[in-house]
């Protein structure tokens, strides 16, 4: 039971992946690209980090994989960000 | 189905690592292609995971794909821009000469490795290691081999690492530090930096019964220090001057002293005494972790920083 | 085998390609090549533990390579101090 569970979670965070992932292909300029990468990216790692946790028993690895999920999550939104400034800065110097 | 589920993961793998060293290595922009080598050491990574090397990939990840790529953007980011270089091709006997040598070479490696496998296949180093892993004080083996009984080809990479150290420092002044950042670099610098503190110091401790260990920590507080400069602090949070210069020594340093030190009971140079091993390795692994994100985070400002020069505590204006 | 086709990209490129930058890119994924070979020898199968003494060869081959990109992306910044319209092999 618990695995059929861990395992619909771990496949739905890998369909946002492939989502991101697409979107990262196919939408036309960087702005919505990063914010198709960084939505669905994040809630597909956090997606398959729950289903992995229910895969752990020990609280010290579920912590860790927590850890890794908010780390990730911090990471990518501070990069997000500063790609976006950046990107706002050559419009200005260019307009 | 789970045999060959892993079977195309590892194919999948192998072809992705495969498609990132050579789009890297011909991409038309550098920028594109050291990012592709960074996202090249991560798959590399991967794949050493699934080669049952944890201590490995965590160094990988960490040094491989990290620390070398924090280095070699820098490196393009300092850059002047070239004057109009589109590089001229190199003649064609030139390209074809070699890819043929290098494919020949390739094809004898191959064949060699393959006949030994097969043919000359013998007693395993790693049978004896996991026979001693009692007596080496530790439990975890990769560290057991790093710290003890290889111990003299560590003090040795510490040594290498140092005497990099000292030609980047020989070569000029460091780069001109980042401006200060914006709110949102700094907010993140300011909790990950403590993070990336205990951590290594964490990967320190654990390295002895669990896959971790100098290195991989080392690393970690390396980054901890890149990350603050990059937020714009102009001192990298590094304790000034001589501090600095004798933790990057005390690496190769500390370890020495032990190697001579077990010398003085009439055994060879770096062999332990038995009930002593644990202690000491851990000992000397402090040392080298400290030192090792000391030379990591020097190399990474790239040269002599200001602050030498001008005789040590005066702040940049 | 992956590990000796990576060697050869690397030293393939390393050889030909005219700017530096590239070509210390080009010998860190030779390095990666020569390691995928070691620890792939250290492998022992999924039931016993793998060979220890490989991957620490691996571990310091690492710490080494990034050492050496270090001096090597040092030296390239002097180099292109020095001379900077010169086209230097």
């Amino acid at each position: 039971m618990i695995d059929l569970l861990s395992a619909g979670l771990i496949v739905g965070g890998l369909f946002f992946y492939v989502a991101g992932t697409v979107g990262l292909i196919r939408l036309p300029d960087t702005l919505s690209r990063l914010h198709a990468v960084t939505k669905a990216d994040n809630l597909g790692l956090g997606l398959l980090v729950f289903g992995l946790l229910l895969q752990l028993s020990d609280p010290l690895s579920m912590l860790k994989v927590l850890l890794i999920w908010v780390l990730v999550l911090a990471a990518s939104a501070a990069g997000g960000q500063l790609i976006a400034r950046h990107l706002q800065h050559k419009r200005e110097e260019s307009s | 189905m789970t045999f060959d589920a892993l079977l195309l993961l590892d194919m999948l793998l192998a072809a992705m690592m495969l498609m990132l060293a050579v789009a890297a290595l011909h991409s038309h922009s550098l920028r594109q292609g050291i990012i592709l080598f960074i996202v090249f050491g991560l798959v590399t990574a991967l794949a050493w995971a699934r080669l049952r090397a944890p201590d490995v990939a965590l160094a990988e990840a960490a040094i491989g794909s990290g620390v070398a790529g924090a280095l070699l953007l820098a490196a393009l980011r300092d850059r002047k821009p070239r004057k109009q270089k589109t590089p001229m091709a190199r003649p064609a006997w030139q390209v074809l000469t070699v890819t043929y040598l290098v494919i020949g070479l390739a094809l004898t490696a191959s064949w060699a490795f393959l006949d030994a496998q097969a043919n000359h296949a013998g007693p395993r180093l790693g049978a004896m290691v996991q026979a001693e892993l009692a007596n080496s004080g530790v439990a975890n083996p990769v560290t057991a081999v790093l710290l003890n009984f290889r111990a003299y080809d560590t003090l040795l990479e510490l040594a290498v690492l140092l005497a990099a150290l000292l030609g980047v420092l020989a070569l000029g002044p460091e780069r001109t530090a980042p401006r200060a950042a914006g709110p949102v670099v700094t907010h993140l610098v300011a909790w990950l930096t403590p993070l990336l503190i205990v951590t290594a110091g964490y990967l320190l401790w654990v390295g002895a019964h669990a896959p971790g260990g100098a290195f991989q920590a080392g690393a970690l507080l390396a980054a901890a220090g890149i990350v603050v400069r990059l937020s714009g602090n102009p001192h990298t949070g590094l304790p000034s001057g001589v501090w600095i210069r004798m933790l990057a020594v005390a690496g190769c340093g500390v370890f020495m002293f032990v190697g001579l030190a077990s010398m003085s009971g009439g055994a060879n140079l770096l062999q332990y005494p038995a009930d002593w091993a644990g202690t000491l390795i851990l000992l000397i692994e402090i040392f080298a972790t400290l030192a090792i994100a000391a030379s990591l985070v020097l190399v990474y400002l790239g040269g002599r920083p200001e602050s030498w020069s001008s005789g040590g505590k005066n702040a940049r204006a | 085998m992956l590990g000796i086709v990576l060697a050869a990209l690397g030293l393939q490129a390393a050889i030909l390609q005219q700017d530096a930058i590239r070509r210390i890119l080009a010998i860190n994924v030779l390095g990666v090549g020569v390691f995928l070979v070691f620890i792939a020898t250290a492998y022992q199968g999924a039931d016993a533990p793998p060979d220890a003494v490989p991957h620490a060869l691996v571990l310091t081959g690492i710490v080494v390579a990034v050492a050496a990109t270090a001096l090597a992306l040092a030296l390239q910044r002097r180099m292109e101090s020095s001379d900077v319209d010169a086209d230097d092999e």
